[in-house]
């Protein structure tokens, strides 16, 4: 019997941005379809993972991932290259969790020099990631995207409140910014246009929907992303037709039950391969709700859903 | 596609004998198209124009149920593609495969395993609903005996899979009272398959190398009087079985395609021979439109994740998940233990619970109704204000158990910690942290 293949009805495209360096650039975006439907549409640019760093050591990471890293937690720099070297990581996303005013309180300007270290000791493009929610965090970014002129950086998270000055710093330096709103596609949109007004160009804005783990609400940012998706490729709307950033990692690890030993309760199983398949699943499903790159920690976690990305794209 | 009113009313009798309830055969029809009465209500309907209309009103993917009793799996019944369009329905059934040729010994410990994986998450059990047998030693008294010591005392769902007729039948005969879903009709034993499902009223999986062929299997069986079917699109790369699940909804939804109107069964563990690949494909299908997923074994470390991920894919957009109101105590709290109050939203109390335990403050958490509400949602609704707090707060028996009388408020709350004093005369109200995140070091340097 006949099967009549339903198929959707796209009328746009995501922009395809290239990230990093010249000549050492990175394409992301580009796609016609949702994620993974190749029989209806494209992928030119199969999703992206960036492996975390941290510019201070990790206090409270679960010993599964900090294991990798434990050689190099105090030197973001050996960590960037070790991510490189020896997990060959497409992106990197340097964290800069020294920043946190309720924590070590870094200066904007020593942030800045971290990441510039990084960007200098690496080639693979480089997202500088804030810390959220807190008016300092322009201040980081402006220093960072000053710092690191010349280095076609990503910078983020860009937030309604502070996006002018660091909008401005990202055009006069040329980097490429994370536009971030809280679960909700019409701040989304919104900040997006904002950005667009103050001369930022399409190949320079990337979308945080702000995202979390399964078991902790994924469901929110899943859907928002899934809507985000049918705006832009079904209902022409151009100011979400930007590649989507998941920063993940952080969320699926500071959840308790990635802490919890296989002793305290024996029913959650293997609390290594619990913590692994927490963040690559909650990964997963972000990549089916269209997420373009994913910011990553455990190099099995990577394995997993890298080889989830090939299978899901590759010919027979 | 379902038929309007107009052209139901056409094939009613037109007497307007009110035997249904409905004073008029327009009225019915318009219920009928509506959905709000069933066509078994009107005693005269020519048997011609019950086929019709019972095609036409079908819901586009058929909805049943595996197994019998109060834990019987729900399947089907999908009606959109994605969740934020209504809602998915029926969350996947996970099934464990078992098979003839384990030892005795890793039957009991898989059995035992699947009995004590169950997980308690805001006033819902995840747990795994089906157990898969499938025949590999050509040996239908094993099968048969297989099959006995399962039913004996478990209380999932059961598949039955040979390609072996004889066998099939040994199968049922064994737990045909418990409706166990046929594994599977295909385009040459469909007969007999379909024959055996209906003597003993089971659902069955109709097998195809492909969608053609399934949809043919579908027809058939169909025609053979079995309604209950569920598809294996029979594709075994992930490619190929991810985009088969996405054609089979969308036949269903948008085309109408009654062939391929069914629930589905997926095998990730045929897909791969690695546990941890076989969890994260797994997790996809989860996500697109797999009704049943059958893993080769389950491990608490795989299966929680996928149980938690199944939880919030199948929420109901429009109705928060929310936690009963109350007192938690976290760790063993004592009468100087800090008491906070946040609202009853289960993300809310997940992470605010979450980081309570990380802080390793054993801590007195009151957990307010605020009909699902964040607190920053709660506070702008109204719902978590200073006249609603504080007689909730004052009720509590927890200053019972405490001999301070200080409460801790969330950081969004801040501007209500002054009504709050002047509700609650005697308390000394205290803001907390608006970032969750940032509890952990509050509670630590926090004294009574």
């Amino acid at each position: 019997m006949a099967i009549e293949i339903p198929r959707t009805l796209y009328s746009g495209k995501i922009k395809t941005l290239a990230l990093g360096k010249e000549g050492k650039s990175v394409s992301v975006g580009g796609e016609t379809s949702y994620p993974f439907y190749l029989f209806e549409g494209e992928m030119p640019n199969p999703p992206k993972i960036a492996m975390e760093v941290w510019d201070c050591p990790p206090e409270d990471w679960p010993e599964a991932a900090l294991e990798p890293f434990a050689d190099v937690s105090n030197d973001p720099v050996a960590w960037a290259k070790k991510c490189v070297n020896e997990y060959a990581a497409e992106m990197l996303c340097l964290q800069l969790m020294s920043t946190d005013p309720n924590g070590l309180d870094r200066s904007p300007e020593e942030a800045a020099q971290v990441a510039r270290k990084v960007a200098d000791a690496t080639d693979v493009p480089l997202i500088v990631w804030g810390m959220p929610n807190q008016s300092k965090t322009e201040e980081v970014l402006k220093a960072v995207a000053e710092v690191c002129q010349g280095k076609q950086i990503t910078i983020g998270p860009v937030e309604t409140d502070w996006h002018k000055r660091v909008g401005a710093a990202a055009i006069g330096y040329q980097h490429t910014v994370i536009a971030s709103s809280p679960i909700d596609i019409n701040l989304g949109k919104q900040l997006n246009i904002l950005l667009g007004n103050l001369g930022i160009s399409d190949q320079q804005i990337m979308i945080d929907p702000t995202v979390s783990g399964i078991g902790y609400g994924i469901e929110y940012a899943y859907s928002v992303m899934e809507r985000m998706r049918m705006a832009a490729l079904t209902q022409q709307d151009e100011k979400l037709q930007f590649p989507i950033v998941c920063n993940i990692s952080k969320e699926t690890w500071k959840a308790k039950e990635a802490k919890i030993t296989v002793e305290e309760d024996p029913k959650l199983g293997d609390t290594k391969k619990r913590g692994i398949l927490l963040e690559a699943i909650s990964a997963m499903c972000l990549l089916l709700a269209g997420g373009d790159i994913l910011v990553m920690r455990h190099p099995e976690a990577i394995r997993l859903v890298s080889r989830m990305i090939t299978e899901l794209t590759k010919t027979e | 596609m379902p038929l309007t009113g107009i052209q139901i009313f056409k094939l009613l009798p037109k007497t307007n004998c009110g035997d249904c309830g409905v004073p008029t055969c327009l009225a019915f029809a318009m219920n009928l198209a509506t959905g709000k009465i069933e066509l078994s209500r009107c005693p005269f309907v020519s048997e011609e124009a019950k086929v019709q209309l019972q095609e036409a009103s079908a819901p586009p993917i058929r909805p049943m149920t595996i197994g019998t009793g109060p834990k019987a799996l729900k399947i089907g019944g999908e009606t959109v593609m994605f969740r934020h369009e209504k809602r998915f329905e029926n969350p996947s059934g996970l099934a464990m495969l078992l098979t003839d040729s384990l030892s005795n010994a890793d039957v009991d410990a898989r059995l035992a395993k699947f009995n004590l994986l169950k997980y308690e998450r805001v006033g819902l059990t995840l747990r795994p609903e089906l157990i898969a047998i499938k025949e590999t030693t050509g040996d239908a008294g094993k099968f048969e005996a297989l099959v006995s010591e399962v039913t004996k005392n478990n209380d999932g769902g059961i598949i039955l899979m040979s390609d072996n007729i004889d066998i099939l039948a040994a199968g049922v005969k064994a737990c045909a009272d418990q409706k166990p879903l046929i594994y599977a009709a295909t385009k040459d034993n469909w007969e007999k398959v379909a024959a055996l499902a209906k003597t003993n009223s089971c659902p069955v999986v109709a097998k195809g190398a492909n969608l053609e062929e399934v949809a043919d299997v579908t027809t058939k069986i169909n025609q053979a009087g079995i309604n209950d079917v569920v598809i294996d699109s029979g594709s075994r790369t992930i490619r190929q079985a991810f985009q088969d699940q996405i054609i089979i909804r969308g036949s269903a939804l948008t085309k109408k395609f009654r062939p391929l109107g069914f629930p589905t069964i997926v095998f990730p563990c045929e897909m791969t021979q690695d546990p941890m690949m076989e969890a994260m494909i797994a997790s996809v299908f989860i996500a697109k439109y797999g009704s049943i997923i059958v893993l080769s074994d389950f491990q608490g470390e795989s299966l929680f994740p996928l149980l938690v991920e199944r939880m919030n894919i199948y929420t109901d957009p429009q109705r928060p998940l929310a936690t009963t109101q109350g007192v938690y105590e976290i760790g063993a709290p004592a009468e100087d233990s800090p008491v906070l109050i946040t609202t009853n939203f289960s993300l809310t109390y997940f992470l605010v619970s979450g980081y309570i335990e990380t802080s390793k403050v054993p801590t007195y958490l009151l957990v307010m109704d605020t009909e699902g509400l964040s607190v920053m949602t709660a506070w702008a609704a109204g719902k978590f204000v200073a006249d609603a707090i504080g007689p909730f707060v004052k009720k509590s028996d927890v200053w019972d158990k405490v001999k301070h009388h200080k409460l801790i408020i969330p950081g969004y709350a801040a501007a209500e910690s002054g009504g709050l004093e002047e509700e609650l005369n005697g308390w000394e109200i205290m803001v907390g942290p608006r970032d969750g995140a940032l509890l952990p070091g509050y509670l630590k340097t926090w004294k009574p």
